[in-house]
């Protein structure tokens, strides 16, 4: 075991661990500043902010200081390396350092989206100074809205840190960006006609630590100090990135990555990034419904609600066989483990399929090489999967009927006339049943759709529900990997929407108010695949389930 | 300490008079004063609206959206009034600035001031980066509605042109852009981007750029 000294504090670091002066600072919360330098990508050590006194502890107890200041981003450290953050000598590089890099900082911060998580603003309250010394014109760029269709970069507000061209350089491998010059001309730019648009290209505008590159979806949309986050779960694909979901007054702005390293890392798609539109979405159902015919008879939850309940339990004392659920893969662990265990309380002989999972394309991996093929080191996926809780779903219809039925085999049976009742639980904001399935879903005598967006399907049925989506309701998904990862409630759905898990805890006629932490702590006691659950607040992280004891991530 | 006997003094009700029994001198007195307010009247208090108040300079009315010296709205929807805001009554939606503006990047789409919300605090003049807010000396702003005290940008713009000549309400610098390199050259410099006095704070920090030992 190596020991570390940041600041005189004793910090002990793992044999195999090979760590930066950064990060051993920080394991003692020493918070050394940094621009350049990121935990996933390579060290360049050029923007000088990190720069600490560094020594060694000799075996006598002397300590011998290198005489000069030097990176902390770029000096390893070793058993008895001694690192100062807080001397005068450090505080005055510091200084020298903002004050260089600000030489030709347009200080537009009020028109600039990133004031209030800048990092020069940060670092100039805590280490800065409070004027500047130059006497002469700013160096001003023009700025450049070709860097990408949803980038546009603002090129006097940038401090040359190269974390976007390293990023595109070395995480996506498609290296469009570039630093063009040198000197005090030095720009970044992107190669001429080939801009930024690879599926990962969003990822620069977050690792930018200055408001040099913006996106260009959430420009001047709102100030971030407005914002408040919410820790959830990206649902776009199986691979179930952390994300903060970022609302104010009910109206989501936008999602950004929130580092596990269990679930992906610190990126996200711009897929994900910028596919949440359909919540605010002109179809969204806002209403329940309850139709005869084609004609609404009451759009009052404390109508449709027990009159559904009445007409399914009617339906299942007469032809239990006739009665099928479809949960789809978008639906949450707790609103699966609901549906299932309502309908299975009513006859053991309902069918529970799941629903369609739709897929596009094949697994993506990143980094690319130049001939577009993925590199031997996988640094992240986008699935090909587009549905969030295959898995979870999956687990609940294996413990509730033993198998997992496809939701192909409920379409041939209504299809042949066996089936006269189907409860679809959907939640996938693509239309993911054809034409033929819709077709075959008409013929059903009772066809009870639980939903976001206005579609064929719920046209069809006799009875809708407004649903809500992944950023307006508690639950669990669960990732390809068996990451169970809790999503949370950040804005209230439109008009009369409500959360699935209410409506499915209210039809299950169930005492009390739906509440995830519990409900999981319900599930988990019921069924073994799913124990590691058991805690109820899955964290911020989630919990493997196939672990059998279920170890919280760390 | 109980009040000793001898401490006493006793002292008898002075008796009435015919002509004070009658109360006639009294009722005659009390009218007096009464008809002398009705002959010669003096005013206490002042006979607004006939009189028009005469106000302090530092007087905060109605607000303003001021106009740079081409005409368009000084403005950058920073969104700084709206956050110093107290009483929530400042709602901006942002936009682009068109493409013929190149020394500027952002402008409100919309600025929408309640003034019925509005506690007439000035917070948000002080919060102004660009001197674009500044409340005016017009209180007497009327509406029939809570829309007609909607103020929008239309309306504040309405309230510069009406003003701007007025001496009480002078428009307070002609600046309005952002950042102290843009205006360079027309400008003095300002303390403290670009110079600071000998006895500020700031300027006894540490020269940078020297580190000492």
């Amino acid at each position: 075991m190596a020991t570390v000294y940041v600041n005189d504090q004793p910090v002990t670091i793992g044999d195999s661990e090979r760590l930066n002066c950064i990060q051993a600072a920080a394991r003692s919360k020493v918070d050394i500043p940094h621009y350049c330098w990121h935990p996933q990508l390579s060290v360049v050590a050029s923007c000088r902010m990190c720069l600490v006194e560094v020594g060694d502890k000799k075996p006598d107890g002397t300590v011998a200081m290198q005489p000069k200041v030097v990176p902390g981003c770029q000096t390893p450290v070793k058993d008895g390396t001694v690192i100062v953050t807080s001397s005068q000598k450090v505080r005055d590089a510091q200084k020298a350092t903002l004050e260089y890099l600000l030489l030709n900082h347009p200080l537009d911060c009020p028109v600039c989206d990133q004031a209030g998580e800048c990092g020069l603003q940060d670092y100039s309250y805590k280490y800065g100074r409070g004027y500047s010394r130059l006497q002469e014109p700013k160096n001003i760029k023009p700025d450049k809205d070709h860097i990408g269709d949803q980038i546009t970069l603002f090129t006097d507000r940038c401090i040359m840190c190269t974390r976007c061209v390293r990023f595109t350089r070395e995480v996506s491998g498609t290296a469009e960006m570039q630093v063009v010059s040198r000197g005090s001309i030095e720009e970044i730019d992107i190669f001429p006609g080939i801009p930024c648009n690879n599926k990962l290209a969003g990822n620069v505008v977050d690792l930018c630590p200055v408001g040099a590159l913006c996106s260009k979806d959430f420009l001047y949309e709102q100030r971030v100090w407005f914002l408040q986050n919410t820790k959830s779960v990206c649902p776009g694909c199986n691979t179930g990135c952390s994300i903060n979901v970022d609302q104010n007054k009910d109206v989501l702005y936008r999602l950004k990555p929130r580092v596990n390293e269990q679930a992906q890392g610190h990126f996200m798609c711009d897929e994900g990034r910028f596919g949440w539109k359909y919540i605010h979405a002109e179809n969204r159902l806002t209403t329940p419904e309850l139709r005869q015919n084609g004609v609404p008879t009451s759009r009052n939850w404390d109508v449709v609600l027990p009159t559904l309940r009445k007409s399914l339990e009617e339906k299942v004392a007469t032809n239990p066989k006739g009665v099928a659920a479809v949960i789809s893969p978008w639906a949450t662990v707790e609103e699966a483990y609901l549906l299932a265990s309502f309908l299975k309380s009513l006859s053991a002989d309902i069918t529970l399929a799941i629903g369609p999972v739709r897929t596009v394309g094949e697994d993506d991996h990143y980094p690319k090489d130049v001939h577009g093929q993925p590199a031997s080191k996988v640094r992240f996926t986008i699935r090909a999967e587009k549905a969030p809780n295959r898995a979870g779903v999956s687990k609940i219809l294996e413990h509730f009927q033993g198998s997992v039925v496809p939701h192909s085999d409920v379409i041939s049976k209504a299809k042949s006339g066996s089936v006269e009742t189907i409860y679809v639980l959907g939640g996938d904001p693509e239309p993911s049943w054809t034409n033929d399935d819709i077709s075959a879903l008409k013929t059903v005598k009772l066809l009870v759709a639980q939903d976001l967006l206005a579609s064929h399907l719920t046209q069809a049925a006799s009875v809708v529900l407004a649903g809500s989506s992944f950023a307006e309701k508690d639950g669990t998904y669960i990732n390809h990997a068996g990451l169970a990862q809790g999503i949370r409630r950040a804005i209230h759905g439109p008009d009369d929407a409500r959360p699935d898990g209410r409506i499915l805890w209210d039809l299950a006629g169930r005492k009390g108010l739906f509440h995830a932490g519990n409900l999981r702590k319900e599930i988990a006691q019921k069924i073994p695949t799913l124990s590691s659950l058991i805690c109820g607040d899955i964290g911020d992280l989630g919990v493997m389930t196939n672990q059998p004891d279920g170890v919280a991530a760390t | 300490m109980p009040i000793e006997s001898k401490d006493v003094v006793w002292v008898e009700e002075p008796t009435i008079g015919f002509w004070e029994a009658s109360f006639l001198p009294a009722i005659v007195a009390g009218l007096k004063t009464t008809i002398s307010h009705v002959t010669n009247y003096k005013s206490v208090t002042q006979q607004y609206p006939e009189e028009q108040p005469e106000l302090p300079l530092h007087y905060r009315g109605l607000h303003r959206l001021n106009k740079d010296d081409q005409g368009r709205v000084k403005c950058v929807a920073c969104f700084m009034c709206s956050t110093a805001c107290p009483a929530h009554c400042i709602d901006i939606v942002a936009q682009d600035t068109p493409a013929e503006w190149s020394d500027r990047d952002k402008m409100p789409n919309t600025f929408v001031i309640d003034e019925l919300r509005c506690i007439y605090c000035g917070m948000c003049e002080e919060a102004c980066p660009c001197d674009a807010i500044e409340l005016t000396h017009i209180y007497d702003h009327t509406g029939l509605t809570r829309d007609d005290m909607r103020f929008d940008k239309e309306k504040l713009l309405d309230v510069f042109e009406k003003t701007k000549n007025d001496p009480k309400d002078p428009v307070r610098t002609h600046r309005g852009r952002l950042g102290v390199a843009s205006d360079f050259i027309e400008l003095p410099t300002l303390a403290p981007a670009t110079s600071v006095a000998n006895n500020d704070r700031a300027a006894q920090a540490v020269t940078a750029g020297v580190i000492k030992r």
